[in-house]
C-alpha cells in the first residue's frame, strides 16, 4: 500500500477570498501577528501496489484531470 | 428546432428550464441523465443550474468529468448549440469548454437577487435578438459566481468579443472580473452565464427580459 498525500493551493496572484475572511478571524482573536492566510485543499490518498514510480505518475495525473483546477490552482504530491 | 437538458444529480433549476424551453419553442426538451454516454440529436442542449454533487471538491468539478460530458464535447464540436446556466456554466468551464473558472463570490455570501445585465455581444447565436448594449433585468442564485481567468485569457476573450453579457455598473454580484456574467466559446455555439433567463420568460415571472435569448437559440438552431 502506498500512501499519498496531495495538497493543493491557489496560485499566486488569485483572490483568496475565504483565506483573507480566515485571516480577519484570525485577527479578530488576538492573533496579532498574522500577517496573511491563503486556504488549500489536502487529500490522502492510500493506493494499492508498491510502484512508487506509477503511483507518482497516476497522482500527477489525478491532478491534472481532477483534484486541481490548475486555471487557478498548485498542486504537490508526496509519496510516504 | 429540438433542446434537450442534461440533468446531473443535485441540479435544481431544471424544471425551470425545461418549462421555459416548452413554453418558447412549443416542444418539450429531451431530459437526459448524466450517465448517459450519448446524446440523443438536439439542435440546442442546456446545462440548467443547481448543485450537482453538492458542488464538492469545487463547482461543477464532478459533473463535469461525467460521460455525458464527453458525448457533449462531441456534439459541440458538431457546432450544436450548448448553454450552461449557473452550475451549468460551472461545469462547461469545469469541462475545459469553456475559459476562465467560476470561483468564491467576493462577499463569501450567496447572492439571490436581481441584477441588470448589459449585453456587449448581439451578434452570438443566442443574443441576436437583442441589441448590443441593451440593459436586461436578471436574476441571479449563487455562491460561486465569481469569473476569473488569467489576464492573457481575460485579454484575448475581450479582444475576441466573447464576453456576452456583464453586469451593470453598480450591480457585480460576485467580484467577477471585468463584471463578467457570461461568455462564449470561440467558435460561438457553446454559451456559459450565472443569471437565469429562464426565471424571466413570462410576465407572471415580473418580465420577460430572458425570453429572447431563447428565442435567439431556437432561431438559429
Amino acid at each position: 500500500m502506498i500512501r499519498a498525500r496531495v495538497t493543493v493551493t491557489l496560485k499566486n496572484g488569485v483572490l483568496d477570498p475565504q483565506g483573507k475572511a480566515i485571516e480577519g478571524a484570525l485577527s479578530a482573536l488576538g492573533f496579532g501577528d498574522v500577517a496573511a492566510v491563503r486556504q488549500g485543499k489536502v487529500f490522502d490518498i492510500e493506493m494499492e501496489g508498491s510502484d512508487r514510480a506509477r503511483a507518482a505518475a497516476e497522482l500527477k495525473a489525478m491532478c491534472e484531470k481532477l483534484l486541481a483546477n490548475t486555471v487557478i490552482e498548485d498542486y504537490a504530491v508526496e509519496i510516504g | 428546432m429540438t433542446a434537450a437538458v442534461i440533468v446531473f444529480p443535485g441540479l435544481n433549476r431544471e424544471r425551470d428550464m425545461i418549462a421555459a424551453l416548452t413554453r418558447i419553442s412549443g416542444r418539450q426538451p429531451s431530459v437526459v441523465w448524466h450517465a448517459e454516454s450519448e446524446l440523443p440529436a438536439a439542435d440546442l442542449y442546456v446545462i440548467p443550474g443547481g448543485f450537482s454533487y453538492g458542488d464538492y471538491l469545487r463547482a461543477g468539478a464532478i459533473a463535469a468529468r461525467s460521460p455525458v460530458i464527453a458525448a457533449l464535447r462531441r456534439r459541440a464540436a458538431e457546432g450544436r448549440l450548448v448553454l450552461g446556466v449557473c452550475n451549468g456554466f460551472q461545469i462547461l468551464t469545469e469541462a475545459g469548454m469553456l475559459p476562465g473558472v467560476l470561483m468564491r463570490n467576493a462577499g463569501l455570501r450567496f447572492v439571490c437577487r436581481q441584477v441588470r445585465l448589459v449585453v456587449e455581444n448581439a451578434g452570438t447565436a443566442f443574443t441576436r435578438h437583442y441589441e448590443k448594449g441593451q440593459v436586461l433585468r436578471c436574476p441571479v442564485a449563487h455562491h460561486d459566481g465569481n469569473y476569473f481567468a488569467d489576464a492573457e485569457t481575460l485579454r484575448r476573450i475581450e479582444g475576441n468579443g466573447q464576453v456576452v453579457f456583464r453586469y451593470a455598473l453598480g450591480t457585480n454580484p460576485n467580484g467577477s472580473l471585468n463584471d463578467i456574467a457570461g461568455i462564449v466559446n470561440e467558435a460561438g455555439n457553446v454559451m456559459g452565464m450565472m443569471p437565469h433567463p429562464e426565471n424571466l420568460i413570462e410576465p407572471a415571472h415580473g418580465g420577460t427580459d430572458g425570453r429572447a435569448l431563447f428565442e435567439s437559440a431556437l432561431e438559429a438552431a
